[in-house]
């Protein structure tokens, strides 16, 4: 069974049933912890509210982190790429032509036409 | 049994049955919404059906060739012909099989889908045939044998799939798309055809095996090679001729994307099938191989750090497409820069091989149900701004459980298939450059990091009060999501059995140009 | 030299279209500029079936058996038909575009872009 599911990857392989297995005595482990914990919370009470240091719990909605705010300090480190790079995706028809003939035109003198 | 006409006429069929279930379904439509729906189905099904026959076909007697208007489907050349072709001819070796079959099963659950997802849009009856249209277009274009057929088929690749970019109007946006998809790939086409009339005027014929054995790489050659290779580099979205990708992607309908995926490889598809079996080791391997190569690694660069900023799910997922084929072009080229070498072959170029190639079926499964999870999304929030969603993991469990899979799938992530190509990837790719191979993980990382990102903002925080009466999508679009999820697992936990059966015959077919001539020409 | 004029015509033809379809900001004129290229593609197509006194392949009176096999002629007239196709499709998509955003001008048609 073990040798059917290696995959041989010239230098190397790869056994996800070795994988498989692991993970699932990983979560084995995980929900013995779980088990150690509180069987039933209840409905209200300390356990189940936030824990904000004594601050009132604001808004559902204001609590979610939206998308737009994920990767800021990437793109932000990255600006000097992404101030190149975005506006090359200019939305402009010709533009978009430009660059397929341009790129011919580059593989023609690598392949040896021109030049 | 399977009865020995449709065995016989299997290449035929592939292509007969979408294309009756693409013109009889407006005819249906007139007889009520349920029976066009379960024709359009039973047409897919039957597809499917045919691609698996024709798939054992070949997997277990070698090429299949079908010559139409002969007495027999094996009579490839006729007898007065001097030695030339002149019908139209399909070819279906390993590679095309593999790759009829990948389309056939994204198909079926895109089709699937579709029925849950248009329930309440108007002209379905045009969107049903169109979605089938395009079928025909990508199944025609990996099991043909000749050039001019293979442009025929991608026009009706390029027109369908236009046509279905643009289908939902959308305040004009979705056209806009639409237009630009239908020019780029249309003059695209037009060069490709330019490029055939430049290989008929050297060679007096069209049949890719025929033109494979008299092959100079003259000049004229040189200039075919170039149009060939870059349109429909651009046709299946490598940087930097890859602008369309993100415009189409995102205003097409989900489950048109899902399935444009699928279209933009067999554009990839055409792209192998001209170096590998139309040049073969008539060609400088090295540059071109560097060609491809270096369009693969601008695509994973470019594709994945452009994901990552996006606020339009399926935008960001489109750059992701864009990235993924990166991997594919640089297995695939990594292998026909060492073509002419059989000992780095051995040593690492086929496995780069059949990791690019096992990645087309991957990044079909994945991304298919990716872009599913992402139109079911859109189909209960009604919108695809990141900023806007937010806590859906407490109301669609099952759509959530699916991205999951998907995501996971995409980075790289074991035990799901992204992980087992990507694997195969790294360590050829790591022998022949290990610079290549680290762009390649890091691009990996940068996959992940992005999809953390849409996980988060989509299914994680607190159920928000907007999205209360938000449902789990329609049981028809969670089958049509479920069975890629499947596939995705299945591929991952069993790589071995898909390298052998379906990846490794394959690759073997692409790289073995003198196999893929003998079976058309009968070894002449 | 003489023989070649066709195909100088062709590739000029080419060039024209591409030009006009990278310079003209007006999508009705890419489109345009596009069935240039076509047309372009097309004689080149014809030109190549061009044999100097060739038959052409009607049985019927055929002065002997040796005739010129019309793949051209054929190949021409399946890309005219998708030509007409294409550029019917691209023509409404400019429309529609030209309604709901009030121009066809591919500076201004962008509001997919980043």
């Amino acid at each position: 069974m073990a040798a059917i599911v290696t995959l041989q990857t010239g230098t190397g392989f790869w056994n996800p049933l070795a994988w498989c297995i692991a993970f699932a005595i990983a979560l084995v482990f995980a929900y013995l912890i779980w088990m150690l914990g509180e069987k039933d919370p209840g409905k209200g009470g300390d356990l189940v509210r936030p824990y904000l240091s004594g601050n009132p719990e604001p808004e559902k909605s204001a609590v979610h982190l939206r998308g737009g705010n994920l990767y800021w300090g990437f793109t932000e480190a990255l600006h000097g790429y992404y101030s190149r790079v975005t506006p090359l995706h200019s939305g402009i028809l010709t533009d978009y032509l430009l660059w397929f003939l341009g790129v011919i035109a580059v593989v023609l003198i690598m392949v040896g036409v021109l030049a | 049994m399977i009865p020995a006409f449709i065995l016989q006429h299997a290449p035929a069929l592939l292509l007969c049955v979408p294309m009756l279930g693409a013109f009889a379904t407006p005819l249906l439509g007139r007889l009520g919404a349920g029976i066009r729906n379960a024709w359009a189905l039973l047409a897919m099904l039957a597809t499917l059906c045919v691609a698996g026959i024709l798939t054992s076909e070949v997997l277990a007697n070698g090429t299949l060739i079908y010559t139409f208007g002969a007495a027999a489907p094996s009579f490839a050349v006729p007898l007065d012909s001097g030695g030339i072709p002149i019908r139209i001819i399909f070819a279906v070796d390993a590679m095309g099989a593999f790759m009829a079959l990948s389309a056939s099963i994204v198909g079926t659950a895109v089709l699937l889908y579709s029925i849950a997802s248009q329930k309440k849009n108007s002209g379905q009856d045009g969107y049903y045939g169109l979605l089938l249209l395009l079928t025909v277009g990508i199944l025609g274009m990996v099991c043909t044998g000749d050039l001019f057929n293979f442009f025929v088929f991608l026009e009706i690749n390029s027109l369908a799939g236009a046509a279905l970019v643009a289908y939902r109007v959308d305040k004009g946006v979705a056209v806009e798309a639409g237009l630009k998809y239908a020019v780029l790939s249309t003059l695209g086409g037009l060069l490709v055809l330019f490029a055939i009339a430049l290989l008929y005027g050297q060679y007096d014929a069209l049949n890719i095996a025929m033109i494979a054995s008299r092959m100079q790489f003259t000049l004229l050659d040189k200039v075919a090679l170039v149009m060939l290779l870059v349109a429909l580099a651009m046709k299946a979205g490598s940087v930097p001729m890859h602008f369309w990708t993100p415009d189409a992607y995102s205003m097409a309908p989900s489950a048109i994307t899902a399935f444009l995926v699928v279209a933009s490889q067999a554009s990839l598809y055409g792209v192998f099938r001209v170096v590998f079996s139309l040049y073969g080791l008539a060609l400088d391997c090295l540059t071109v191989g560097w060609i491809i190569i270096i369009l693969g690694v601008l695509s994973m660069f470019v594709g994945v750090t452009m994901a990552i900023p996006q606020k339009d799910v399926k935008r960001l997922m489109a750059y992701h497409a864009v990235s993924q084929t990166g991997y594919m072009l640089l297995g695939v080229g990594v292998a026909l820069a060492v073509l002419g070498n059989q000992d780095l072959l051995a040593a690492y170029g086929n496995i780069a091989m059949q990791g690019g190639i096992f990645h087309i079926i991957n990044h079909a499964m994945y991304k298919g149900l990716l872009f599913l999870t992402a139109g079911a999304i859109f189909y209960r929030t009604g919108t695809r701004n990141l900023n806007r969603l937010g806590g859906l993991g407490h109301s669609m469990k099952w759509t959530m459980i699916f991205f999951i899979i998907g995501a996971l799938a995409i980075a790289g992530i074991p035990p799901f298939n992204g992980f087992a190509s990507k694997l195969m990837i790294y360590e050829s790719v790591f022998l022949f450059n290990p610079l290549l191979s680290i762009i390649a993980m890091v691009v990996s990382i940068l996959t992940l990091a992005s999809f953390v990102k849409v996980f988060h903002s989509i299914f994680m925080g607190p159920a928000l009060p907007e999205y209360a009466e938000v449902r789990e999508a329609p049981l028809p679009m969670l089958i049509g999501m479920g069975i890629l999820a499947l596939m995705v697992i299945l591929f991952g936990v069993f790589p071995q059995q898909v390298v052998d059966i379906l990846v490794a015959p394959a690759a073997a077919a692409l790289t073995d140009q003198g196999g893929y001539i003998a079976s058309v020409l009968g070894g002449a | 030299m003489l023989y070649d004029l066709p195909f100088l015509a062709a590739a000029l033809l080419m060039v024209i279209g591409i030009a006009t379809m990278l310079l003209r900001r007006n999508l009705i004129k890419v489109v345009m500029g596009l069935s240039l290229v076509e047309a372009g593609v097309n004689l080149l197509l014809v030109a190549l079936g061009y044999r100097g006194g060739g038959i052409a392949p009607i049985f019927t009176n055929a002065p002997q058996d040796l005739m010129v096999l019309p793949t051209v002629q054929a190949m021409t007239l399946t890309n005219i038909v998708i030509g007409i196709a294409t550029t019917a499709l691209m023509l409404s998509f400019v429309m529609v575009i030209y309604r709901r955003y009030g121009t066809a001008d591919a500076d201004a048609v962008r509001r997919l872009r980043g």
